[in-house]
């Protein structure tokens, strides 16, 4: 017999036994390498141009004090920012879309970017905030609002359709408010507000980077444990749970990490849209796997969103456009031809 | 754990999977109060009954999946919601009657699914894990399809999957949520009988609730028949199945005939004329063959 989709048992001496989806495995190590280099080409880019090799000397230690100042101070925590930013995004995104078991099942369609706009608008048209506190607010709205959806989704546990319904829901509600703040606002916070809201990755320096960087050292590898008892959540929560998954403990879990994950990501590079959505899609055609996902889609994440932020720096002449136009043009596109190809399928 | 072949005595606590005196309810909505069933070990227990009758919640609740609000569900006597929901897998298997097969997932990935509950981080698939899926796929006639697609197969051959995942898992309990429903009726009486040939070769208790009479009739060593939540009669098919107990739990009425197959008992249902008839001529049941 072949052992189950292109899936490898590693057994060692002693019982210990590991299964690798050596595609899956494959294709997170490509994504993060590219995702790596267009960080690297990024951080050359800009108006005083670095090669990327001079980058890499750079970055061992070894460059000129120009270098290192321009690399070091201005740009590698940008690019870091947009590192983590779509990584955490990425690995949100499949962990809403494989609890909710929708591919729809995303931050930006739950209202999660919403509710952290609001926090940060709250901050900057109502308390005229500093840019630490515009930071923090996006954050406790994110938080609010995911807590928010999973208690009025939960009706003896929580249900795929039910909070995606939910979520849109709140998400309608959370955009009127975000509308009337805006209103609200003179000229120049309005401004700053609308910056915010389309995600942006300019001027990100290192204290963006190490909360997110803790973050996601706890986060990840809470969420990568509980890889395999998602994977039989797949099934629907009778199956899983007759073979001995905690189903409701285990969604929990994983809905409170993705929740968290989206909105330090949202609270770092505000609501750059379709990420989250299309990440985890775009990886599973990839791995061709049935399964959650996850390594992948946080690579694909990241290297989306680098190279977005290239893109948006580069593929419009002098206009540098904020990262969150370039995914949620691109995201958008993305959208419709997966409506489009759903259908064809039958499945909506 | 009795040894394979004991014998069942009535009334004896020695079962491994009992329900004492338990109610149980969808949030308000009460199915049933004060419900007590033993299921003898080493039977292919069948319940049956009317819809609604609360035959699927029993189920649910003899698995761990429905929390009694009172009374508890025992699993070799200790109350089956105190113990961690792995442990109670390694014993307990249970087929839902909805179960999803996730996108492009082949049937050997499924069955080995089964393997879950003994597996961990640090032995995720070890020689013994792909023994076993390759025995279960085997004694359900799916070996060949190992590299195929769920989402290609017929209903019966899927059914056929799902259960090769649920032995996979190698409890001693088996309970399977109406598994005949949606199959054509070869294949629903292909499942049975694979049912009865895991109940006859394996030691297995299994406990299936069906829909139709007949089937349950014939297949099951023992029958428990519900209405509204509590149980009317139980036993062996041949004890328990007449006329009287057709019309009291389904409120029809009919002839029990032997059935010229297997010699367990047929429920005819009587005909449009006699049924209307119903009053006039008490105690039809039983004679008088239209």
């Amino acid at each position: 017999m072949k052992t189950p989709t292109e899936s490898r048992a590693v057994r060692m001496p002693g019982g210990l036994s590991l299964r690798l989806d050596v595609r899956a495995l494959a294709v997170a190590v490509l994504l993060a390498a590219a995702a790596l280099a267009a960080g690297v080409l990024l951080v050359g880019t800009g108006d005083a141009k670095i090669a990327p090799a001079d980058v890499l000397r750079t970055l061992a230690g070894n460059g000129t004090a120009y270098q290192n100042f321009i690399v070091d101070e201005l740009r590698l925590p940008r690019v870091l920012v947009g590192l983590l930013v779509g990584a955490a995004l990425g690995l949100g995104g499949a962990l809403f879309q494989a609890v909710s078991r929708n591919p729809l099942g995303s931050p930006d369609v739950l209202g999660l970017s919403q509710g952290s706009a609001a926090g940060a608008l709250v901050v900057i048209v109502l308390l005229s905030g500093s840019a630490a506190q515009v930071t923090a607010g996006a954050l406790a709205g994110g938080l609010v609002t995911g807590a928010l959806i999973h208690l009025l989704a939960w009706r003896q546990g929580v249900h795929g359709y039910r909070l995606v319904l939910v979520g849109i829901g709140i998400s309608a509600i959370l955009t009127a408010v975000n509308g009337y703040l805006l209103t609200k606002a003179d000229l120049v916070d309005a401004a700053r507000a609308v910056v915010w809201m389309t995600g942006s990755l300019n001027g990100r320096d290192w204290t963006q980077v190490w909360p997110l960087l803790g973050l996601c050292v706890v986060v990840v590898p809470v969420v990568l444990g509980h890889a395999r008892a998602l994977r039989m959540m797949e099934m629907g929560d009778d199956a899983a749970s007759a073979l001995g998954v905690p189903v409701q403990r285990t969604r929990l879990v994983l809905m409170t990490a993705a929740v968290l994950l989206t909105a330090a990501a949202t609270a770092a590079a505000g609501p750059v849209s379709f990420v989250a959505l299309t990440a985890p899609q775009l990886a599973r055609r990839l791995t061709r796997s049935p399964g959650p996902n996850l390594l992948p889609s946080l690579c694909m994440g990241a290297l989306l969103l680098v190279a977005a932020d290239w893109a948006s720096q580069r593929a419009f002449g002098a206009d540098q456009l904020p990262v969150g136009v370039v995914t949620g043009v691109l995201g958008g596109a993305y959208l419709l031809w997966l409506l489009v190809t759903e259908r064809r399928a039958g499945r909506i | 754990m009795n040894t394979p072949g004991t014998p069942y005595i009535p009334g004896s606590t020695v079962n491994r999977l009992s329900a004492e005196h338990v109610t149980l309810a969808y949030d308000q909505r009460v199915i049933a109060e004060e419900l007590s069933v033993e299921i003898p070990d080493h039977s292919f227990t069948v319940i049956v009954g009317p819809n609604a009758c609360g035959k699927s919640t029993l189920l649910r609740a003899l698995a761990r999946m429905l929390r009694p609000s009172t009374g508890r569900v025992l699993l070799d006597g200790q109350a089956i919601h105190s113990l961690p929901a792995r442990k109670v897998a390694r014993t307990l298997g249970l087929l839902p009657q909805s179960s999803v097969a996730p996108d492009g997932i082949s049937v050997g990935d499924l069955v080995g699914r089964g393997r879950y509950p003994h597996q961990g981080l640090l032995r995720q698939w070890s020689a013994e894990d792909e023994r076993i899926v390759r025995e279960a796929m085997t004694r359900t006639g799916v070996a060949d399809l190992a590299d195929r697609y769920v989402d290609e197969l017929s209903g019966g051959q899927r059914q056929r999957v799902w259960i090769a995942m649920t032995l996979a898992q190698q409890t001693p309990l088996l309970l399977l949520d109406e598994p005949t429903t949606y199959l054509d009726i070869q294949h629903q009486i292909d499942v049975l009988d694979l049912c009865a040939e895991l109940h006859e070769s394996g030691g297995r208790t299994l406990v299936a609730v069906l829909h139709d009479l007949n089937h349950a009739a014939r297949y099951a060593t023992h029958l428990v028949a519900l209405r509204d939540g509590r149980v009317v009669a139980e036993g062996a098919p041949a004890d328990i199945v007449t006329a009287e107990l057709v019309e009291e739990v389904f409120g029809l009425r009919c002839q029990v005939i032997e059935d010229p197959a297997t010699g367990t008992p047929l429920v005819v249902p009587a005909s449009r004329a006699a049924r209307a008839g119903r009053g006039r001529a008490a105690g039809v049941s039983g004679t008088g063959v239209s």
